[in-house]
């Protein structure tokens, strides 16, 4: 492991993923950041860079800082969907590294559920005025299809199944079961069946945009969380373990002709991290994928270097993911992920969150003696247009 | 009150309205470069394959295959939600760029869309626009 630029010295994942519209998302940044800095041992002076993606609303970059009560002078209001917080990672390791910053602050907060908003099912968004959304505008393509053409072409080019891609929905099903927020997360939303899963539960779940099944697709929760990442100066004196920043990368994806709609810009972003962090793939305890649904885990898996283009069907069978097959590759979401613990839009940040809660030991599904994490976010829509963000990270 | 209708493109939004403009005459246009040839699609004012192009709409002959689709089993949209299940798939024109649109005129489109099938384009028509649909080749 080479770099030591920066490290994660506090986490904080709220909560409650249904506060009944009674408390916003700004305030759910706050307190997550309040949080975050406790369990580092700092406090809000301590901060000098902000990272930020919108979520609270307004012109955040000249906002956010009043809102806390900061006078950050690194300020930075990248948005690209759910990867923003790799991102912000990303560049809060750079901005540490040149000296720019000390302690950086992202925050991300969302009342989804509250806001009733079905994100997964709501047809096109509107009349856009993007010229891409216009051209998009008329099809009726949902969220869930977007991605269920990824899968549909997966399956035609590599023979992937359905009962492949179910592997995905129950190894983090699994992991859910042991995580008492994640549970509790199930019961405020309604979920029907709390309990482990077969492969047989995911196929004979309904379908909801061919091939891809209702225990394929993610939740719709509220939620936020917090993470700070500092310099080896302040890490030195913080409360947890610093679990260093080694590698990112960054890349995005679009349709073009002849395009393959199989291969995400997961495979720049993490060739990009991996090559940073000096490490390979096979080297990874844990893998903290953004699994908005099965099919994205498992393109994610191929194009992050821990299987071949084609082969992530195969790869991941017999309960490979879990969290108590160690010697077979990383485990996969040990929290229970988007599918089955925290998705309130933008999950990027809690791939950070439980990343970090593995290697300083404290993951409800905690590999033994967990060294090397990847957590890996993917924003806008992987069958169309789409960010990629990786960030290795590894402890002492 | 009114049957909810299929959401419609902007006429006015100013890179696509000349594509739009030219479905009134029944007529799918993409561009190309005449310096370097690039296909651009979606429409755009500048050619993302050199900087120097001059861009020319060219016509396309409506022919193309299934690059990829799905059956959308579930929409909460006041229109979409009434067409359950129906087909939304990415279409590769024989001339390169691939458009995002429905496969239509199927008995079932469970058992009648395939990946790689040979589909031609059908107009739906509306007022200002028409809208650019697939169906199967005969
Ligand atoms: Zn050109």
């Amino acid at each position: 492991m080479k770099q030591r630029d920066a490290a994660i010295v506090g986490i904080h994942e709220y909560q409650s993923r249904d506060v009944e519209g009674k408390v916003s998302a700004l305030q759910i940044k706050a307190e997550s950041a309040a949080r975050a800095l406790e369990d580092a041992g700092l406090s809000w002076s301590d901060v000098d860079a902000i990272y930020d993606a919108g979520d609270g609303g307004g012109m955040n970059g000249l906002t956010i800082a009043e809102y806390f009560g900061l006078k950050p002078t690194v300020i930075d209001t990248t948005n690209v969907g759910g990867s923003s917080y790799e991102f912000h990672a990303a560049h809060a390791k750079r901005d540490i590294a040149s000296g720019k910053a000390n302690a950086a602050l992202l925050t991300y907060g969302s009342t989804a559920h509250s806001n009733a908003r079905a994100i997964g099912v709501g047809g096109a968004g509107g009349a856009g005025r993007h010229p891409a959304d216009n051209m998009d505008v008329f099809s009726g393509m949902t969220l869930v299809a977007n991605y269920a053409m990824v899968a549909h072409r997966h399956m035609h080019d590599y023979g992937t199944t359905s009962e492949q891609l179910a592997e995905i929905s129950i190894a983090t099903r699994c992991h859910a079961m042991r995580n008492p927020d994640a549970v509790r997360a199930m019961e405020d939303l309604e979920f029907l069946d709390i309990r482990e899963t077969t492969i047989d539960d995911v196929t004979n779940s309904r379908m909801i945009a061919d091939p891809l099944h209702l225990l394929e697709c993610c939740m719709i929760s509220d939620g936020g969380g917090a993470v700070v990442i500092a310099s080896p100066e302040v890490a030195k004196n913080c409360r947890k373990t610093p679990v260093w920043v080694l590698g990112s990368g960054e890349a995005t994806k679009y349709p073009q002709a002849g395009g393959d709609i199989t291969a995400s810009a997961g495979a720049y972003s993490g060739a990009q991290a991996f090559g940073e962090a000096g490490i390979t793939p096979a080297e990874i305890d844990i893998a903290m994928i953004y699994d908005s649904f099965s099919i994205t885990v498992m393109v994610l898996l191929e194009d992050l270097g821990f299987c071949k283009k084609g082969e992530g069907g195969a790869w991941v069978e017999g309960g490979r993911l879990r969290f108590d097959r160690p010697s077979d590759g990383p485990a996969l979401n040990t929290d229970g992920g988007g599918l089955s613990s925290n998705h309130p839009g933008m999950r990027g940040i809690f791939l950070l969150i439980e990343a970090a809660r593995q290697l300083r030991g404290e993951s409800c599904s905690q590999v033994p003696d967990a060294k090397l994490a990847v957590a890996h976010g993917n924003g806008g829509m992987l069958g169309s247009r789409h960010a990629a963000g990786t960030i290795i990270m590894g402890r002492d | 009150m009114n049957e909810p209708t299929r959401p419609l493109p902007r006429a006015n939004e100013l890179d696509t309205q000349e594509f739009w403009a030219a479905t009134k005459n029944k007529e799918l246009r993409y561009q190309q470069c005449d310096g370097c040839n690039t296909v651009v699609f979606y429409p755009r004012r500048h050619c993302t394959g050199c900087t120097s192009g001059n861009l020319t709409w060219k016509l396309s002959k409506g022919f193309g295959t299934v690059y990829t689709f799905s059956v959308v089993r579930q929409s909460y949209h006041p229109f979409f939600r009434g067409k359950v299940p129906y087909a939304v798939a990415w279409i590769e024109l024989e001339e390169g760029p691939r458009i995002l649109s429905n496969v239509i005129d199927v008995d079932d489109p469970l058992v009648d869309v395939q990946i790689s099938m040979k589909v031609e384009l059908v107009w739906e028509e509306h007022e200002e626009i028409n809208i650019p649909l697939f169906k199967p080749v005969d």
